[in-house]
């Protein structure tokens, strides 16, 4: 921190200059500025863009506005004694059988009371023009967001100015540098301008720009910085100090993408937990393959779907609370027709995993044909919640969104419920007695019908769970499942059956491995090669990373 | 008496004039060839899964495996009378492809294509059923694994980088093996030929299930742990039957693609692959003809349901899949068997209790699929 405070000081004595010329040149028209507006009257197009550039960089602000009536059509050019002058027109009105205008001066408003419309000629502004014009009071409207009370809008305008480098835009920036309290947007400020410093600049404020910038770890400054390290006309401090910058920046990058991924392996292996967890409780338990649960995953997805709109029509003031009231909803509704699955036809068929597997997809056409005529083919719109949207900043160049981060929470006490849920409850303890030895505990007076029943109505609960996740993350529509339900398996599969660290395990690796590799592989070769890496894995370990062992491991 | 209708009779039909009374339109005709490649799967899926137990989520692969290979000898076929005039197929033209890939060459050979057509997806299946079986990755497992295999497959046959047609796969042929396609001869000719590779195959599967392997392939459904200690390799056995069926839904693919004139990945996927075993299930598994009227039936409602009513299809084949599973598990075959088996009794008027017991014992051991002392 401490040796930042050199490079903005000198920022400031640079500014201070730039800023005693701006004045200078708006106390009275420059004979550039009088060259300009003539131009504007005029028919010659590239001077008419020439001119409105002059205007637009004397960074006046009443010359900005006058470019904005300009883009409105609101300019007039009026002839007096035979000398043009330019005019704003104000409200139009009609006197008697004539048009009249109220009109002001072009730069210093002054009213110039009303005359016939037909003594002006409209200055008028083609698309070139209108083009030519926009960049200016962009970067006007840029400079107002940097007042915004939303520290986001703030933070990006700053980012917004530093892009554009304007040198107009550093009293501004610097301004606002001083005002500002958000740790983020000082960073994104000091950014935006020593960026403009770098571009605008002499030699020594450059280097000093260029080591901030390394300082900042500024990853949109490396263009800039690689062009003044090449830049043969740029003195050998500066060059060392860009080269210095950008190794630095590059050597942050390293570590920002590095957290990037493992955080984005951690937030796919949540989801594939939060899938599994119910689709290997189910398998453990009851030998029951459950293909219909991408298809209770949807359900949960379309129960919040449901909410989201009732909760609009009904309490649009209190719409973001609508998915707190959507977990609950989306997990019974999943269980509700988990449980008459379950009761109807799954437990028909138990001790025959191959007829539950087709008996369960079968299931799963329906209810995603069902999905697809009650609610229609195209996928509907789920809005986040505001406090899910936007993300936490945590270092610089690295912004972790909160609807993954909301994900990798939930999975986290999903994990931790079901856990106290089967170590220190007694349902969980007939459940393992169950999944253990059905017929002994049946004999112990455990009703094992019962069991099954509410530990699926569970298992398809958390689905209904995972598929509400999911609608903050991705796509809503009829076939949200099947997107998920080979990975899901695959995590089942790799993790073995019965034990849930197996799971939890399994799912972490084949996430961060997924994400791992998909840099270098791209999506489709990365599930490819997960698939063979499964295969090879179970190569060693056939029954996953927790083989049941002893007599109950022949299934 | 089947066999000579199919191969025979329907194609002297196709002969007849429009207005004669048996005349088969060519339409129809084509729709069998492509019910008659699918049933050709169906037997092999039936071997794998209704006699040795295996349930396979991923033949769509196999089949697609075999209908690339002869799509991509179809696609060389056109030659420079495509659209873009080019010698290589339009889709190479579109991707900026200017030189035929590595892999598409041999392809030109008629030999090597009908060689690729068995061995390419024999060998695929040999090497990912060795590394299954030899784990002893089974029951659900596998089918896990298969399915994952289909998806996957998906994937890659949907990308451009493949040089395989992307999503749309390889289609317009315009000749097969020099005879062109738009011709109503040789449409009947490539049903006839489908015809007698069914009959062949049937007669293969057959054969294999009458043999002394055919019933430790059985003995391996009801009680692999149990032939494993009496010193078979159930792997071997397993792999064996898993190559044929490999082998068979190649050569189905093969006589798909010409006679459809498309093929994309669409075939390949998870939901065709586990379509293919609800032939076998709503047929019967464990009797090879079952297999062969399931994909038979099934393919007729699907086509008359998709074009009549296209919302309930996936409603009825949900339905379907757990009928087959809850009411019918032995099919329509061992449905129709147990109503004629019924008739009999009513006619011979002996319905005795022990008759009843034994034909009750049986079908339960026939629907676990295995004795009822091995299940979990």
């Amino acid at each position: 921190m401490s040796y930042r405070s050199p490079v903005l000081l000198s920022l400031v004595v640079w500014l201070a200059a730039g800023a005693a010329g701006h004045a200078a040149a708006a106390s009275a028209p420059s004979p550039e500025v009088a060259g300009a507006l003539a131009d504007l009257t005029g028919d010659d197009a590239d001077r008419r863009e020439a001119a409105v550039t002059v205007l637009g960089q004397t960074q006046d602000p009443k010359w900005r506005q006058f470019l904005g009536a300009l883009r409105d059509g609101s300019v007039y050019a009026r002839t007096r004694a035979g000398k043009t002058e330019l005019v704003l027109g104000g409200t139009k009105a009609t006197r008697g059988d004539q048009d009249v205008i109220e009109i002001t001066g072009a730069y210093d408003r002054r009213p110039l009371g009303t005359v016939p419309l037909t003594e002006l000629k409209e200055v008028a502004a083609d698309r070139r023009l209108r083009l030519a014009i926009k960049p200016f009071l962009d970067a006007d409207e840029t400079q107002a967001q940097l007042a915004d009370p939303d520290p986001a809008v703030r933070r990006g305008a700053a980012v917004k100015l530093g892009n554009q480098a304007a040198a107009g835009a550093a009293p501004v920036v610097e301004e606002a540098l001083k005002k500002e309290g958000d740790r983020w947007v000082r960073h994104a400020l000091a950014e935006a301008l020593a960026l403009i410093h770098l571009a605008h600049g002499t030699a020594a404020p450059r280097a000093a720009a260029a080591e901030a910038l390394g300082t900042l770890h500024s990853e949109s400054a490396v263009p800039a910085l690689q062009r003044l390290a090449a830049d043969t006309g740029a003195s050998p401090a500066e060059r060392e100090a860009a080269v210095h910058a950008i190794r630095r920046i590059e050597r942050w990058g390293l570590l920002t993408r590095t957290v990037e991924t493992v955080f984005q392996g951690a937030s796919l292996g949540s989801i594939l937990l939060l899938m599994a967890l119910g689709l290997a409780v189910v398998f453990g338990l009851m030998g029951v393959i459950n293909m219909a649960h991408g298809e209770l995953m949807a359900l949960g997805a379309y129960a919040t779907f449901v909410v989201q709109n009732w909760f609009r029509a009904a309490w649009p003031a209190h719409f973001d609370a609508y998915f707190l009231v959507a977990l609950p909803v989306s997990f019974l509704v999943a269980a509700a027709v988990g449980l008459v699955l379950e009761r109807g036809v799954i437990r028909f068929l138990y001790g025959r995993p191959l007829e539950t597997l087709l008996l369960t997809w079968g299931a799963s056409l329906i209810i995603q044909q069902g999905l697809r005529l009650w609610f229609g083919a195209a996928n509907v719109d789920v809005s986040s919640p505001s406090w899910l949207s936007g993300g936490v900043p945590v270092m610089v160049g690295l912004t972790l969104p909160y609807n993954r981060v909301f994900i990798i929470g939930l999975a986290t006490v999903s994990v931790a419920a079901m856990y106290w849920l089967l170590f220190r409850t007694s349902a969980g303890l007939r459940i393992r007695a169950v999944t253990q030895n059905r017929a002994m505990s049946s004999c112990l007076g455990v009703r094992a019908g019962v069991v099954d029943a509410t530990t699926f109505a569970f298992g398809a609960g958390l689905a209904g769970l995972a598929g509400c996740a999911l609608t903050q993350i991705g796509n809503v529509g009829p076939s949200l499942g099947q997107n998920y339900i080979v990975d899901s398996f695959m995590v089942v599969v790799t993790g073995g059956v019965g034990k849930l660290a197996g799971t939890i395990l399994a799912s972490a690796g084949l996430g961060g491995l997924t994400k791992g590799i998909e840099p270098a592989l791209g999506a489709v070769f990365g599930k490819v090669a997960i698939l063979v890496g499964v295969i090879l894995f179970l190569q060693r370990r056939p029954a996953g990373l927790f083989a049941t062992r002893g007599r109950n491991a022949e299934a | 008496m089947a066999a000579v209708v199919f191969t025979v009779v329907l194609p002297v039909c196709n002969t007849l004039p429009a207005g004669s009374p048996l005349a088969i339109s060519n339409f129809t005709l084509n729709l069998f060839g492509k019910f008659l490649t699918y049933a050709i799967l169906a037997l092999g899926l039936d071997l794998l899964w209704g006699y040795a137990g295996v349930l396979s989520l991923g033949h769509g692969v196999f089949f697609g495996l075999g209908a690339y290979a002869m799509g991509m000898h179809l696609m060389l076929e056109i030659g420079s009378k495509s659209v873009y005039q080019s010698v290589l197929p339009d889709f190479m033209v579109w991707n900026q492809v200017t030189a035929l890939p590595l892999f598409w060459k041999p392809f030109q050979s008629t030999a090597f294509t009908l060689a690729a057509v068995v061995l390419v997806p024999g060998l695929f299946g040999l090497a990912f059923g060795y590394l299954a079986f030899r784990s002893r990755i089974r029951g659900v497992y596998f089918s896990i694994i298969t399915q994952a295999l289909a998806l996957s497959a998906w994937l890659v046959f949907n990308r451009n980088e493949m040089n395989l047609g992307g999503t749309n796969g390889l289609a317009d042929f315009k000749t097969v093996f020099g005879f062109p396609l738009n011709r109503p001869g040789t449409q009947r000719g490539l049903y006839v030929v489908t015809a007698l590779t069914l009959v062949a195959a049937y007669l293969l599967c057959r054969w294999i299930t009458l043999t002394r392997a055919g019933k430790v392939i059985v003995a391996i459904r009801d009680s692999e742990t149990r032939v494993l200690f009496s010193g078979y390799s159930p792997a071997a056995y397993k792999l064996f039957v898993f190559v044929v069926s490999a082998v068979l839904a190649g050569l189905a693919g093969a006589l798909y693609a010409p006679q459809v004139g498309i093929i994309t990945p669409a075939k390949i996927g998870v939901l065709p692959s586990i379509e293919m075993v609800v032939w076998v299930a709503a047929g019967g598994r464990g009797t090879l003809y079952g297999a062969v009227l399931g994909a038979f039936g099934v393919n007729w409602i699907q086509s008359w349901l998709t074009t009549s009513y296209p919302d309930f299809w996936l409603l009825f084949l949900g339905g379907l899949f757990m009928g087959a599973v809850l009411f019918f598990p032995d099919g329509i075959v061992g449905a129709l068997g147990r109503l004629s088996g019924r008739a009999r009794r009513m006619m011979t008027r002996r319905g005795d209790r022990a008759s009843r017991d034994t034909a009750r014992l049986s079908r339960a051991t026939h629907v676990m699929g295995r004795p009822q002392g091995s299940d979990k």
